[in-house]
């Protein structure tokens, strides 16, 4: 395998680390000072033909731009929307993400999110510890989970996946997105604030572009009611975070399940301050199968690069 | 015979003769539970008139009109054994509020004639539930997730858990979850984890036909082949503390155990120490041997989700529990068959199939 100069953002995860050090030429930008980045990429420009990124990191036209050699940009999430798409179709640079192998973690923690936002799972465990089962009694009614109206935003891999998870619990599912696709057991709302205003756990599963941006905003989050609970296991930008979070506090919002926010890992005091939330951090991949699976399909997309294959999960 | 609500209407409008409410003996400290069955039954009710059991059941016994029916709570202090029933020659039926009836002495019931009926499958979904919760709580960390979050360490020590010391976070598809008891709830939890791409093998008296799921004549050999073992039997005689220091060790060091049966069902203090020695890999527990109690070591575990007894505790079930209870006593009052009756014969596994 020829040294392919790779230039990997943050540290993300050991094994893929591990393994792009054994398999290319690998350069680490966390190894200079973040007041040194720019001199960094100067000094090593000329070597750099692939940079490995993360949801977060993403890749913009200042890092691109100052990576004249680069030939693909190889994303270690499945979520692109903070790279740089239309500047790498202009420079003719592949950019590859990790679509389906996380697709199953990912809908398990929305189910897990909406179980334990409406059961309150971490708030009685809290409860427990603080020795309140003792002192108090019990803790406080809750509601069923099961039979609730699932609503979900973006019916694709992972909403599906969230939709059949929910049919196990008899949960009526109904879902928005651009196009109506005659689901035979699940119902299409043509807008977000109807899909809203008719379930109890309005679950966001989309992409983020132009289009999503925000679509979670009062009116929807208004729509979903006091009773309502919020799942995000998208991007914090999809939602009206500041609106979000007042209609928490006074409680034109019922409660909400977060994996996202949006500007990670700041988590606004306002949340924190919450009973009624849970809190994730950005762990809708989290378990050793995915994110190994997750490395292999970086890995492999690279490989595919230097062997001029086809690439496996390009997106551009 | 015309229903009591009939009667009652009857009664309220002056046709005829009026006819009293069919009395009822209700011994539950839920005042608003006994005001809900006020509107059909005339409750005699044990905490609101403070007195003694027995002056309370002679008492009724001795009214114009003795009661035939009685609601009594399980886990409470009162059991309906042969001197309850002696006190009360008219019970002919006795409700449990549970689906458990070891506050029930089925057998001196079934010997006078008096039926019996349990809670039925009105806590069933709200259980499977929370088991369900619980273990994708203890297997993706969420519990754990959220105290990571709220202590502001998120900024500070960057990915959770994949940056952190965190050694156990595993998916949940393909896990084999071994279910002790497929009943009513073991069944409900079944056809839930299927959906997420979970194996399913269980343990019961007696295999069932009817399901697609591996049958494991003992809890040990379900243990040793999966990875998840769900408790979710009755407790009694056979299944006390069921899951043992053997079968804890057939789990092994990835397995993870969720409790939504009963603390008893599994030897607690051998649980703490396997887990607190790394002999397994983590739990979710609902239930405790001596509730409110739970051991201090579980306390500071970050590996176990932890809940006060709350699977059955929506404001669902217990509307549910009402109407269920009444239709148990109006098809009793109408000569009609239970709802859910208990029979004598399941005594041994205290009306739950197990």
């Amino acid at each position: 395998m020829e040294s392919l100069g790779v230039l990997m953002l943050d540290p993300m995860d050991d094994y893929l680390k591990q393994e792009l050090g054994r398999r290319f030429q690998l350069l680490r930008l966390w190894d200079a000072p973040p007041d040194r980045h720019d001199d960094f990429l100067r000094a090593n420009a000329e070597s750099i033909r692939a940079v490995v990124t993360g949801g977060g990191s993403g890749a913009d036209a200042a890092l691109i731009d100052a990576l004249p050699g680069l030939e693909i940009i190889a994303s270690y999430s499945v979520g692109v929307d903070r790279v740089d798409l239309p500047r790498c179709r202009e420079r003719g640079i592949r950019v590859t993400n990790t679509p389906g192998v996380l697709t199953d973690d990912v809908a398990d923690l929305a189910v897990g999110l909406a179980i334990a936002a409406l059961r309150r799972i971490p708030q009685a465990d809290r409860y427990l510890r603080a020795g309140q089962w003792k002192d108090n009694g019990d803790y406080p009614l809750t509601t069923r989970f099961s039979g609730k109206r699932v609503g979900i935003i973006g019916l694709g891999r992972i909403g599906l996946a969230i939709a059949k998870r929910g049919e196990g619990f008899d949960c009526p599912v109904s879902y928005y997105q651009r196009r109506d696709l005659a689901h035979a057991n699940y119902t299409y709302y043509p807008t977000v604030v109807e899909l809203a205003r008719n379930s109890d756990v309005l679950v966001v599963a989309c992409s983020l572009n132009e289009q999503s941006r925000r679509i979670v905003d009062r009116e929807v989050i208004e729509a979903l009611g006091p009773r309502g609970v919020l799942v995000n296991i998208g991007r914090g930008g999809h939602v009206d975070e500041p609106e979000l979070v007042s209609a928490l506090v006074d409680g034109r919002l019922g409660g909400a399940g977060l994996d996202v926010y949006a500007d990670e890992p700041d988590v606004p005091e306002a949340l924190m301050a919450l009973d009624n939330v849970v809190l994730a951090p950005h762990m809708g991949s989290g378990s050793l199968e995915t994110r190994t699976a997750m490395a292999d399909l970086v890995l492999g997309n690279l490989e595919a690069h230097v062997l001029k294959k086809p690439l496996l999960t390009p997106v551009v | 015979m015309p229903s009591p609500a009939a009667a009652a209407a009857a009664a309220a409008q002056g046709y005829g003769k009026p006819m009293a409410l069919p009395a009822v003996i209700f011994i539950r400290r839920d005042a608003s539970f006994a005001a809900a069955l006020r509107q059909r039954f005339r409750i005699l009710d044990l905490y609101a008139t403070g007195q003694s059991l027995g002056a309370f059941l002679a008492a009724a016994a001795a009214a114009s009109d003795p009661p035939r029916a009685a609601v009594v709570a399980a886990g409470g202090p009162v059991r309906v054994d042969a001197a309850f029933l002696d006190a009360v020659p008219s019970l002919r039926c006795v409700v449990s509020t549970a689906a458990g009836v070891d506050h029930i002495d089925l057998h001196e019931c079934a010997r006078r004639g008096v039926v019996v009926a349990n809670s039925g499958r009105v806590y069933s979904t709200d259980v499977a539930d929370y088991a369900v919760g619980m273990l994708i709580d203890v297997l993706r960390r969420v519990s754990a997730a959220e105290r990571f979050v709220r202590r502001g360490l998120w900024p500070v020590q960057g990915d959770y858990p994949l940056g952190s010391k965190v050694h156990f976070f595993t998916s949940l598809g393909g896990k084999r979850v071994g279910i002790i008891g497929l009943g009513n709830i073991g069944s409900l939890i079944a056809k839930r984890l299927q959906a997420f791409g979970c194996v399913i093998y269980y343990n019961s008296t007696r295999p069932k036909d009817s399901v697609p799921y591996k049958y494991f004549p003992n809890v040990i050999g379900l243990a040793s082949e999966s990875d998840v073992l769900v408790v979710a039997c009755a407790l009694n005689k056979e299944t006390r503390h069921i899951v043992n220091k053997d079968v804890l060790e057939a789990l092994g060091k990835d397995g993870v155990i969720i409790n939504v049966g009963r603390g008893a069902n599994v030897d607690e203090a051998e649980m703490v120490r396997a887990l607190q020695e790394g002999r397994i890999a983590g739990a979710g527990l609902d239930v405790f041997e001596n509730e409110p109690a739970v051991p201090a070591e579980l306390l500071s575990m970050d590996n176990v989700v932890l809940s006060p007894h709350v699977a059955v505790q929506t404001s669902e079930s217990r509307s549910d529990l009402r109407d269920h209870t009444i239709a148990n006593l109006e098809a009793f009052f109408s000569g009609k068959p239970l709802l859910s009756p208990v029979l004598p014969q399941y005594s041994k596994v205290n009306g739950t199939d197990r």
